[in-house]
């Protein structure tokens, strides 16, 4: 079974909080005023607001089964775990040369222009839910379990 | 039980090995292998002749791989003959071994035309890790500080630009009227040519290296190239990347159709039952173009290899085709190009060009009857992958026309139908 998260567009408001939340998730401070103004290089949220009104939605990486990241990847940073199910990334083995962005049918695979290497969603897997989703404040996005 | 043999352990290989155990766990399996080092990233050489990557960062698979997937490594072998009627390859040791599905995935080699002088010391191609470490070591040896790099492709901008991270002043000569010129469209190429440029970089184009010069002190070591025109460009190193050839050597004078490479089906398999290719060996289906050719690609290599380890194993998959496409890095400048980016004139194509000179942003989409056939995006890269997908589909944009290259096109102004079927929400 795979964590997976699911907008639903019909309760997404376009606030854009989760998009805050992710990014003081992956800061080194937890701390949202730290992360967006003291952190440097400011860290990056895995989702994105996609928008275009009145549809908004949140969109982050699908963890697909088939995973055209991971099977384009060139270094085998990009990894999909058969065990969790999920599309594991690897900052340490990327070279940053985006051919994963290339594939990816959501554009849900972000550049980290200064670490020259791509960000994305790990799903949180620490936590028990995602951080957009324990913060969209009015449950446009949900974490189910999924066969994949 | 069966028996697979797969020459070639590089990308398509290793990732026919991966598929067949999906499917099979117990037939077993032989790689012969020219290469006795790990699995490792090609195209990571450059970064191993920058400095910023060694062989340990460059490993895609771990060491165990061979043992976790049960694989008989026959490495620093060479395969040399194939016997279809017996069913067996003889590699160079004298030994035969006999298989029941055969991949060839043996790759490339680099193209070296006849040139004078290209026997020099101080020659090099570059497509393996011995090419990146020969040339990192003749670098330090003689405290090398010029090169001449013969080809602006792929191979020949990615070694440019480790030497000139190494501090080499590089000249880069390219029988094309521009560089990158089988990627990308002429703005696209003077963006990147301009970048080079900065970098200190010297371009020749439209010229080719006619001939390779010794030294006066020692006529067996690199001294200069003279170029078409006649100009002398002094040097110490030579790097050829012209540009990679299929290795077929080993179908030579077997039933096995070969045409530049060798011709497969959509399940990878070539004319003769059991026996499959792919990678850069292999002539598979271009989505674009709707025919089979050469797509010497990392990726494509990788997918090509899995689909032909699922047929082998009895898994039936078809292969649902590549395209010309690169992302590219060069001098930090992103780069996704795909499909027909730069096609000939023809008044059947429609041409959607958004360019921002200040902030260096170029974005081209070619469509042919509502349908996205091409695309080269620079310093906006981040959702290009939706608009491959859309491409990949072939799916109908004429309604979208008008959105596809503003800044906010995304999956929320996909139609809600198409948005449902790629499952994004509920």
């Amino acid at each position: 079974m795979v964590k997976r998260i699911i907008a639903k567009q019909e309760h997404c408001m376009g606030c854009g909080l989760c998009e805050v939340y992710c990014t003081v998730q992956y800061s080194k401070s937890k701390d949202p005023v730290k992360a967006y103004n003291r952190e440097k290089p400011r860290p990056i949220s895995r989702v994105r607001l996609e928008m275009n009104k009145p549809v908004s939605f949140a969109i982050q990486c699908r963890h697909c089964e088939d995973a055209p990241c991971a099977q384009a990847c060139l270094t085998g940073a990009m990894h999909k775990d058969e065990e969790t199910g999920l599309v594991t990334h690897n900052p340490e083995k990327c070279v940053g040369c985006w051919t994963c962005i290339m594939v990816c049918p959501y554009g849900a695979i972000k550049m980290d222009v200064q670490g020259k290497v791509v960000a994305k969603c790990d799903a949180c897997i620490e936590l028990d839910i995602p951080a957009c989703v324990a913060n969209c404040p009015n449950g446009a996005l949900e974490c189910k379990e999924a066969k994949h | 039980m069966p028996k697979y043999v797969i020459v070639g352990a590089c990308a398509a290989g290793i990732s026919a090995v991966e598929a067949i155990r999906e499917v099979d766990p117990v037939g077993t399996i032989t790689v012969i292998s020219e290469e006795t080092c790990p699995q490792y990233s090609r195209p990571m050489i450059s970064d191993f002749v920058s400095g910023k990557a060694n062989l340990e960062k460059m490993k895609t698979r771990d060491d165990q791989f061979w043992t976790k997937n049960a694989v008989r490594a026959l490495t620093g072998k060479k395969a040399v003959t194939l016997n279809l009627a017996e069913r067996t390859v003889a590699i160079d040791s004298g030994d035969k071994i006999n298989y029941e599905k055969l991949l060839i995935a043996t790759g490339g080699k680099p193209f070296v035309p006849k040139m004078e002088g290209s026997d020099k010391d101080g020659v090099f191609t570059f497509t393996t890790i011995s090419d990146a470490e020969r040339i990192a070591a003749k670098i330090d040896a003689i405290n090398a500080k010029k090169a001449v790099v013969i080809g602006a492709g792929l191979i020949g901008i990615s070694v440019t630009e480790a030497l000139v991270k190494r501090g080499l002043k590089v000249t880069l000569v390219e029988l094309q009227d521009k560089i990158l010129s089988l990627i990308l469209d002429p703005q696209a190429s003077d963006i990147i040519e301009n970048v080079v440029k900065e970098a200190g970089v010297t371009t020749v184009t439209g010229q080719s290296v006619q001939r390779i010069i010794g030294k006066p002190e020692n006529d067996h070591a690199v001294g200069s190239v003279s170029l078409t025109k006649g100009e002398q460009i002094p040097t110490d190193l030579v790097i050829v990347a012209i540009g990679v050839v299929p290795r077929t050597e080993l179908l030579a004078g077997t039933d096995v159709k070969t045409n530049r490479g060798i011709i497969v089906d959509n399940f990878m398999q070539t004319n003769v039952p059991d026996v499959y290719a792919s990678g850069d060996v292999a002539e598979a289906y271009d989505f674009i173009l709707n025919q089979n050719r050469l797509l010497p690609l990392w990726p494509l290599a990788t997918l090509g290899g899995k689909i032909a380890g699922y047929n082998m194993a009895g898994k039936k998959t078809a292969y649902s085709g590549g395209t010309n496409m690169s992302a590219l890095k060069y001098f930090d400048i992103p780069i996704i190009s795909i499909g027909l980016a730069n096609p000939k004139e023809d008044s059947t194509f429609e041409i959607l060009v958004k360019h921002d000179a200040e902030k260096n942003v170029y974005k081209k989409i070619v469509l042919k009857d509502n349908v996205i056939v091409g695309m080269t995006f620079v310093n906006a890269i981040e959702r290009a992958g939706i608009l491959f997908y859309l491409m990949k589909n072939r799916v109908n944009v004429k309604k979208l026309k008008p959105e596809l290259l503003t800044e906010n096109f995304g999956l929320a102004t996909l139609p809600a139908p198409l948005r449902r079927k790629m499952n994004i929400g509920e």
